[in-house]
């Protein structure tokens, strides 16, 4: 009788054949980034309802620097600009300019999270703080989630240059990168809703 | 021996491969944070104007002009699977739903 | 012969340091730590949370020895204040969701004819955050007092000024440990269900078991962030000195409600549908007819899935959010009322002219399907929103809800307990005493819960921890109580049965139901590598359909015997190469409870240190491989995955062989 091919159980990976062809990490971090919009979600509509409750000053509104934070949503903006460009380098087997785009991100990223802790200590020189207000507390809770977030995905860009530069990250590992890059975009979308809905619009 | 039959999802990873093949060049990805460039200085010009609900309009327009281009060039997702638009899709009309919902009920829609 | 495989280049040392080696054992009590297999983590998902479901239960019991008779001194108010908040936390967190997980994680694989789940190791880190998290919540009770704000947390009664101690600290950072499990499970379950079904397998040919779970599981991926959320802003109101839900700053306790709630009402349908999912199995099976309105049963529970999201505010009608708000939710409500009980008539019309065996588990299905409709009805009178006005905060509540959840999902769950315990186990349970535990059960809820609606109706509220020999309850609370000891009663019946099957239980047969679904296409007890050779669908009821085909006048007609088709290896002493167990998931698991401890006791350091165990323990599971190469000591596994292993010849081919031949000629 015929041989008949077996499977030892599975582990699954982008290597082997999944029923829609997509593979099992990539449809996972689409999943938990749908998850993610739930969070940033109710952070977001927290501060919206909060926005004109405080009963005392200083609020955010009164301290903001427009052109400061501008500059830094422009600057996390390019980065996942450095990102794709990334993800494009190893997708051609450029594992050099994989790393130096990747680098290129985390800086951006860096530089994003030192103007956050740089706007957030003027704040609280000039007296608002997470306990100020509502409207403050509200702020504070969502930016720093969503600063959380950035930092993580800065120090999961390290650790793939790391590998990288360990010779772990080969052109065939480039949904790794791929994968990542969906996390960091996801990042810079919620503050691309976060600047407007929370700074811009008053 | 019954012969493996198609699922419709395998139907769909044909048409996933197909679109696949486009990728943006790095040229176009340029362009295309160019265009967002373009989007976030105007938006910040719009909020110098004086505030009315035009200008509101106008800048969560430009919002989700920037959202979209993000999501659908730089994560790809006009060029993947649709299953993978469809679980994103669903987390995000879910939270815009419920959180509207949500905000109307405790008095705020407008802001 | 066996392919030559290419070695793959290793970059670790040569010689890694003897703890850093990749874990091997598959049993003992290193083979259980390091386990990543889903039936190994099924089955502890089970056995933690039926011990889980005694300590609820003796929670219970404790509330109706103190309730029995009016100015109860069993208990103080403190102490009766943890006991309900435990009971329900316990019950909701680390009963129903971790027995459905069970469920979740013993059968998708198996019934999708899949080798195991698309992400093991996270599967064991989510287990691991399980008994973690409810091994910190209960930790409380030696740390200065268990959580005693309710289940359900309301604003601002835990806020500092009123809950002062750590209780509600634990219960904040207890939820949070056990929500990264659960979230991560539900992504986990979502790849796997959609991503890796046999070939053939379409989604509408799925076993409905897994179509619940599927929707159950978006349901916690969606709704757990939303509590998240609420948990946080609680922590900061508490720790931090933020004014969330502190009306005096402007915050809103309101807020609280409707984020809980948001999160409360689809988790209420989390809690149901896998119950569900498991009786549309059994019934089908033990009417031998399929499901009725099979696309239909799917539809419904979308919908479900969908709707569940719209009628959080039924929670809150006695809140004063306005008429507008009120009667859309109202309506809302009722609606979701249809797609519910769409399934109700369909279950009946399964068993309609089916030829039913009344199992122990099509008991506990029956069961289901009666008292989950009587807590449907009650839940149908709470979307009259004058009517609910009475009823919200009072036992008519209590008795909805215990309806539905011990009544449905508790039933349900033992259904599936009896129905598949030989798949698991290798062994049945005892019917007779199966039986017995069904009625002494079904009784003693019936009197537990049923006296509810009326006291109620009388007036008595919730969580109050006495009352008055004045009020008109004292007789109905005596008779309540009763019914809860029944019902511990028919537990114990249960524990004997497993006890007694453990120790004398005959070894089961293959396909002991003469059931339809896949799973049991593999030996009982399931191997360790699930199937030998990946199913072909070609219909849903796939494993019906090898066995029975009809007739023109509809009749069935036997075409298969079940031997043929149980997947045996050829030769039971190969080794299967199967995924490498790992260390690196409990470890990392074990970093959050540090962290949590280190925030309720405000001690940044402990924090630090957990989390330096959970980066480290991500770090090390993301560097090794997800499998290891194969054993060099087996060589029948190498190739790996794709190594051939043969079927065993199916029994009753081997006897027509020889008569084909000699016709031949």
């Amino acid at each position: 009788m015929a041989e008949l091919t077996a499977h030892g159980a599975h582990p699954p990976s982008a290597a082997h054949a999944t029923a829609t062809g997509i593979s099992n990490a990539k449809m996972g971090m689409w999943a938990f980034l749908g998850s993610e919009c739930l969070l940033f979600g109710a952070l977001i509509s927290t501060y919206i309802l909060y926005r004109h409750k405080a009963v005392s000053g200083p609020t955010p509104h009164q301290l903001y620097d427009i052109p400061f934070t501008s500059v830094s949503s422009f600057v996390l903006l390019m980065s996942s600009l450095t990102m794709v460009l990334a993800v494009s380098a190893i997708q051609r087997g450029d594992e050099r300019r994989l790393r130096v785009w990747l680098a290129t991100t985390a800086l951006l990223g860096s530089v994003f999270i030192a103007g956050q802790i740089y706007e957030f200590t003027s704040f609280i020189r000039r007296g608002m703080t997470i306990k100020t207000n509502v409207t403050s507390g509200a702020f504070y809770v969502m930016t720093g989630f969503h600063g959380v977030h950035v930092t993580i995905g800065i120090v999961m860009l390290l650790s793939l240059v790391n590998l990288s530069v360990r010779g772990k990250l080969p052109q065939s590992k480039a949904e790794v990168v791929e994968i990542a890059g969906l996390y960091w975009h996801f990042v810079d979308i919620v503050w691309i809703i976060i600047f407007t809905v929370v700074y811009l619009i008053h | 021996m019954s012969t493996p039959v198609e699922t419709e999802a395998e139907l769909e990873v044909d048409e996933a491969l197909e679109t696949r093949q486009h990728h943006p060049s790095d040229l176009q990805y340029i362009g295309i944070a160019a265009v967002l460039a373009v989007l976030t200085a105007t938006e910040v010009g719009v909020y110098y104007l004086k505030a009315n609900h035009a200008t509101i309009v106008v800048l969560l327009i430009l919002m989700v002009l920037k959202f979209t281009m993000v999501v659908a060039f730089f994560m790809h997702l006009r060029f993947d699977s649709p299953i993978l638009r469809r679980l994103f899709v669903t987390g995000l009309v879910l939270a815009v739903v419920i959180y509207s919902s949500l905000l109307f009920i405790l008095g705020i829609y407008h802001v | 012969m066996t392919a030559v495989e290419a070695v793959r280049p290793t970059s670790a040392p040569a010689t890694p340091p003897r703890f850093l080696k990749r874990p091997k054992a598959t049993d003992g009590v290193v083979g259980w730590l390091t386990t990543i297999d889903h039936k190994k983590i099924g089955i502890l998902y089970g056995v933690t949370s039926f011990i889980f479901f005694l300590v609820g239960g003796f929670e219970a019991l404790l509330i109706r020895l103190q309730l029995a008779q009016p100015n109860g001194n069993i208990l103080t108010a403190q102490v009766y204040n943890q006991v309900f908040t435990m009971h329900g936390t316990t019950m909701v967190f680390l009963v129903i969701m971790p027995m459905s997980a069970a469920f979740f994680n013993y059968l998708i694989p198996l019934q999708i004819g899949a080798g195991d789940v698309a992400f093991p190791r996270l599967n064991a880190f989510s287990y691991w955050l399980y008994l973690l998290g409810g091994a910190f919540l209960y930790s409380s009770f030696l740390l200065g007092g268990a959580p005693n704000g309710g289940w359900f947390g309301y604003a601002p009664n835990t806020s500092i000024t009123y809950s002062p101690g750590h209780n509600i600290d634990f219960w904040i950072f207890g939820l949070l440990i056990l929500g990264i499990g659960s979230t991560a499970s539900a992504a986990n379950l979502i790849v796997t269900i959609i991503n890796m079904r046999a070939p053939g397998m379409r989604l509408l040919r799925m076993p409905i078991f897994t179509w619940m779970a599927l929707v159950a599981n978006f349901l916690l991926l969606f709704a757990m962030p939303v509590i998240t959320v609420a948990l946080f802003l609680i922590m900061f109101d508490r720790q931090w000195g933020t004014h969330f839900f502190d009306p005096l700053a402007g915050g809103d306790p309101v807020l609280w409600q409707q984020l809980f709630w948001l999160f409360g009402h689809p988790e209420v349908y989390i809690l149901v549908l896998p119950a569900m999912g498991i009786v549309s199995e059994v019934i089908p099976v033990f009417s031998r007819k399929p499901l009725f309105g099979y696309p239909v049963m799917v539809f419904s529970g979308v919908a479900i899935g969908f709707m569940g999201w719209g009628v959080w505010v039924h929670h809150m009608f006695a809140v004063g959010l306005g008429p507008v708000a009120t009667s859309a939710f109202s309506v809302s409500t009722m609606l979701i009322a249809v797609p519910t009980g769409v399934k109700i008539f369909n279950w009946l019309g399964t068993m309609w002219g089916g030829s039913i065996r009344f199992k122990t588990s099509m008991h506990f299905a029956m069961g289901f399907v009666v008292m989950f409709t009587i807590g449907g009805l009650s839940g149908v009178t709470h979307a009259l929103v004058p009517a609910d006005r009475q009823q919200t905060d009072s036992y008519y509540v209590v008795a909805h809800f215990h309806y539905v959840l011990f009544g449905g999902s508790i039933l349900g769950i033992f259904s599936g307990i009896y129905y598949w315990y030989p798949k698991v186990f290798g062994k049945m349970l005892d019917e007779k005493l199966g039986k017995w535990h069904f009625w002494v059960t079904l009784i003693g809820f019936n009197v537990a819960f049923g006296p509810m609606h009326i006291l109620g109706l009388q007036g008595m509220p919730r969580r109050i921890y006495t009352y008055s020999a004045s009020m008109g309850w004292n007789f109905w609370n005596f008779v309540s109580t009763i019914g809860a000891f029944t019902i511990a009663a028919g537990t114990l019946i249960f524990i004997y049965n497993v006890r007694k099957t453990d120790r004398h239980g005959a070894p089961a047969p293959d396909d002991p139901w003469d059931a339809r679904t896949i799973e049991w296409i593999t030996p009982n007890p399931t191997p360790e590598y699930n199937f030998i050779e990946t199913p072909q669908i070609s219909h849903q009821d796939e494993f019906w359909h090898l066995k029975y085909a009809e007739d023109d006048d509809g009749r069935l007609v036997k075409i298969g015997e079940s031997p043929d088709f149980i997947q045996r290896r050829a030769r039971p002493d190969e080794h299967i190469h199967m995924p490498s167990p790992s260390y690196w998931p409990l470890v990392a698991a074990f970093g959050l409870p540090v962290i949590g401890y280190g925030q309720v006791y405000r001690l940044w350091g402990i924090s630090i240190v957990g989390l330096i165990i959970l980066l480290s323990g991500i770090y090390a599971w993301g560097l090794e491989p997800s499998t290891e190469p194969p054993d060099p000591e087996y060589p029948e596994e190498a190739g790996g995955d794709h190594a051939q292993h043969e079927l065993a010849e199916p029994e009753t081919q081997l006897e027509l062989t020889p008569a084909a031949e000699t016709t031949d000629g």
